[in-house]
């Protein structure tokens, strides 16, 4: 607690002599934290400004520089009792959130035109019926022209941009339709308005331009929502190292600060922040967030240590190395490579739609066309009808169906605990037949446990689990969590390799090996009944026991893992891990198809077999070596603590120690893929009614704006019922989630 | 009817007005903590000395 981080490199100096730190705030929970927070801040001498967006839980100080470090700012704030983390604005959020402003500002321009033209328009509609001159008309149409051009340029642009680069890779999209009705209908009203004509479309256009914004702004809103809390929770969790400088001295500073080839000292019970190789020191490494074997490694100079490792008895010291240098990472990030490529063929939901649409309706325009030509219409008429059926069938409704449904499930999915990084795996999600888990940090939990909690005496343990807090041994750590009173005990010896001794209640008790505590006996019994669990001994005056540390099933594996099945989806185990440390989690579980001490390069093999059988996979994992395994499934999930590389393979991520959030995610998915489905049709019924009529030239602008907003608003309120069933799902599976404890205490 | 020729120009400069409103809100940062807005109105000495 004495040693303070570093954190100048997150400190942004500026012109004016002051210097800017943005922080992460962990602990907000209601509006009074703001004035809390920001006049707490404000008491310290030399802040200049501090202001917390309650949004996004970040905060923005600034002090004058040299009257204040930063280490002090996160003290005070841990002082008022938030824990801060310093934070980095990513590339990819800036990038998003100047999206997210320009797609408002066309919003905005969009907005403004539809409802001045819509004034001019409604004017027209209802003077063509009374007593409208043609002088007033013809001047309501060139200035709703002078309003609709201007305003379709700029607002347009999402979409112009969006068609010419589908065009432009030679495929096309729902907005290469989108356009072409557009533009079309935009040329057709100024010539109409040239030759004085009754009717112009340019309400028609400018409308459909706000709804699809609507529908892009939103969709936007959603990710960047998602995004924005699933970066706050990494730099929740950024880690730390101990840099030690070119004088010797050991300075803590973000990870983030260190460069390759800087030396790190790494203390027992220490989880590495960074890839390198050991320099000094001698130690056994647990490796199993990272490769899924639960075995320990040992580590001696040259050997190479990879970031999530835990440290486990000597004190190392590393050599950074840049990343993707390693055997390990080199080999996934090979298999990435080849899996993310062959993942980008899958064409979405709307695409598919889109490339079967556009020829249908670009030919049923000309037939029109060519149809009032053959019985004897004008060609002006024969034009101006099929141009009607282009704008009618604009794909408004059809364009919105999709997006609509996936925003309102997203939040639905957010409320859950899942955050989605890739927005079309929804249809790659409600598909899945088979779920393949990975062992390690997936279906156990990230951190050790102990596993024969109720096989002791309560007084005992916690008072082994008081003194546990004193060690710093990471199976220690695991005891300490029991502790209830959370004040070690005082006056408490480490012997290194051995454990902790103290003198308790006038008996002195020991925590640690089996030899150190006298307890060898009932040591080897226990080891003999469970063979991979870690044993810690524990003596006190004349009493002994022993505690089982193992990494637990997350606490509804059981539940969840059983649940699925009977839903009829095929659970699988891959693991990195040992197949002794595989076998009983699978026995557990009730999964009789696992295998273990599977390479990275293997997990794909059996990823591609079932793929091979025709098999939709789900494959939910964590360590690095699943990564490329999380790429190449059909679609993919990983927990919250995964390696950074792995959440970013994954379509989703989920939060909490329990499993649920997989099942929840299906259901969910399931459910949006449905709406999905049922809102293309309903916009394709929309269509099969509008273009006869269109066909026969009865479409006026009046009813091309009343079918547009109708189909739309309808596409709309149907993906609604994403969010309406989304929310009483919890109250479904909450018959069923009652025997859980049964389970497990069975 | 004449009216229409200066009522209807006087329509747009109000709605061009609100756009342009808009445009500066967006421009000043007002929708970056839309909740934050929301409850920092409730508070009484959010003007610091």
């Amino acid at each position: 607690m004495a040693e303070t981080l570093d954190l100048s490199i997150y400190v942004r100096r500026q012109d004016d002599g002051t210097a800017h730190l943005d922080l992460a705030i962990e602990g907000i929970d209601c509006a009074a934290c703001i004035d809390e927070i920001e006049n707490g801040l404000c008491q310290l001498p030399g802040i200049v400004d501090a202001r917390l967006n309650y949004t996004n839980h970040r905060l923005a100080v600034e002090w004058q520089d040299g009257k204040l470090s930063s280490a002090k700012v996160v003290e005070e704030l841990q002082r008022l009792g938030y824990r801060a983390h310093p934070f980095q604005p990513r590339l990819m959020e800036e990038e998003e959130a100047r999206r997210a402003q320009w797609l408002l500002k066309c919003l905005a321009v969009a907005g403004f035109a539809s409802m001045n033209i819509m004034l001019l328009a409604v004017s027209v509609w209802s003077g063509n019926v009374t007593d409208i001159t043609p002088e007033i008309r013809d001047f309501f149409h060139w200035l709703a022209a002078l309003i609709a051009l201007p305003a379709v340029a700029y607002a347009g642009q999402p979409f112009f941009k969006s068609a010419l680069n589908a065009l432009r890779n030679r495929r096309t999209n729902m907005d290469v339709p989108i356009v072409i009705g557009i533009l079309l209908a935009l040329t057709l009203s100024v010539i109409e308005t040239i030759n004085s004509a009754e009717h112009t479309y340019f309400d028609s256009v400018v409308m459909l331009l706000f709804f699809l914004l609507c529908g892009r702004y939103l969709d936007q809103a959603m990710r960047r929502k998602t995004r924005t809390v699933a970066s706050n929770l990494a730099s929740f969790r950024a880690e730390v190292a101990h840099k030690i400088e070119d004088n010797g001295e050991v300075v803590l500073v973000p990870t983030a600060a260190l460069k390759a080839g800087d030396r790190v000292l790494v203390r027992p019970g220490e989880r590495v922040a960074v890839d390198g190789i050991v320099m000094s020191g001698t130690s056994e490494i647990d490796e199993s967030l990272v490769t899924g074997e639960t075995a320990h490694r040992a580590a001696g100079v040259e050997s190479r240590i990879y970031a999530g490792s835990m440290n486990y008895n000597g004190t190392l010291t590393l050599r950074v190395t840049a990343a993707g240098k390693g055997t390990l990472l080199d080999e996934v990030e090979r298999l990435l490579e080849n899996a993310a490529a062959a993942k980008s063929r899958y064409v979405q939901l709307v695409d598919r739609v889109a490339k079967v649409y556009a020829p249908v309706v670009h030919t049923a325009a000309a037939l029109t066309a060519i149809a009032w030509i053959a019985s004897g219409a004008s060609a002006h008429d024969a034009l101006i009808t099929a141009i009607s059926v282009l704008i009618i069938t604009c794909p408004c409704a059809l364009a919105l169906a999709v997006p609509v449904v996936q925003v309102v499930a997203s939040g639905a999915l957010f409320r859950a605990g899942v955050f989605l990084n890739a927005g079309d795996a929804f249809e790659r999600l409600a598909k899945v037949d088979t779920i393949v888990f990975d062992k390690t940090g997936t279906l156990t939990l990230p951190s050790m446990s102990v596993v024969n909690a109720g096989d002791l005496e309560p007084a005992l343990l916690q008072a082994a689990s008081r003194l546990a807090l004193a060690s710093h041994h990471p199976l220690a750590a695991a005891v300490a969590r029991m502790a209830r009173d959370r004040r070690p005990f005082e006056d408490v010896i480490e012997e290194p390799g051995q454990g902790v001794r103290a003198i308790v209640e006038g008996s002195e008790m020991r925590l640690g090996s089996p030899v150190f505590c006298g307890a060898e006996g009932i040591a080897q019994e226990a080891a003999s009944c469970d063979s991979t669990a870690s044993i810690i001994a524990l003596s006190w005056g004349e009493r002994r026991a022993v505690l089982l540390v193992r990494q637990a099933l997350r606490p509804d594996a059981v539940a969840v893992v059983k649940e699925l099945r009977q839903r009829g989806f095929d659970c699988r185990i891959l693991s990195g891990d040992r197949s002794e440390a595989v076998a009983p989690i699978a026995a557990v579980l009730g999964i009789n198809k696992w295998r273990g001490g599977c390479k990275p390069a293997e997990k794909i093999e059996a990823l591609e077999a079932l793929k091979a059988e025709g098999r939709k996979v789900l494959m939910v994992g964590d360590g690095l070596n699943d990564a490329p395994a999380l790429a190449a499934a059909h679609v993919s999930l990983s927990p919250i603590s995964a390696a950074d590389l792995t959440q970013a393979q994954a379509d989703a991520v989920f939060l909490g120690d329990g499993l649920e959030p997989v099942q929840k995610t299906i259901e969910i998915a399931r459910r949006a893929h449905k709406l999905m489905r049922q809102n293309l049709g309903i916009a394709l019924v929309y269509n099969l009614i509008a273009v006869p009529l269109a066909f026969f030239g009865y479409v006026t602008p009046l009813i091309a704006a009343l079918a547009m907003s109708g189909s739309s608003t309808i596409v709309t309120l149907n993906a609604l019922r994403a969010r309406s069933r989304a929310d009483g799902a919890p109250v479904e599976p909450a018959n069923p989630a009652d025997p859980v404890p049964a389970l497990q205490g069975a | 009817m004449e009216v229409l020729i200066y009522l209807v120009p006087m329509a747009l400069l109000l709605g061009l007005t609100g756009l342009a409103a808009f445009m500066w809100s967006l421009r000043n940062g007002q929708y970056d903590d839309v909740q934050g807005a929301a409850v920092r109105v409730l508070s009484d000495d959010d003007v610091r000395k």
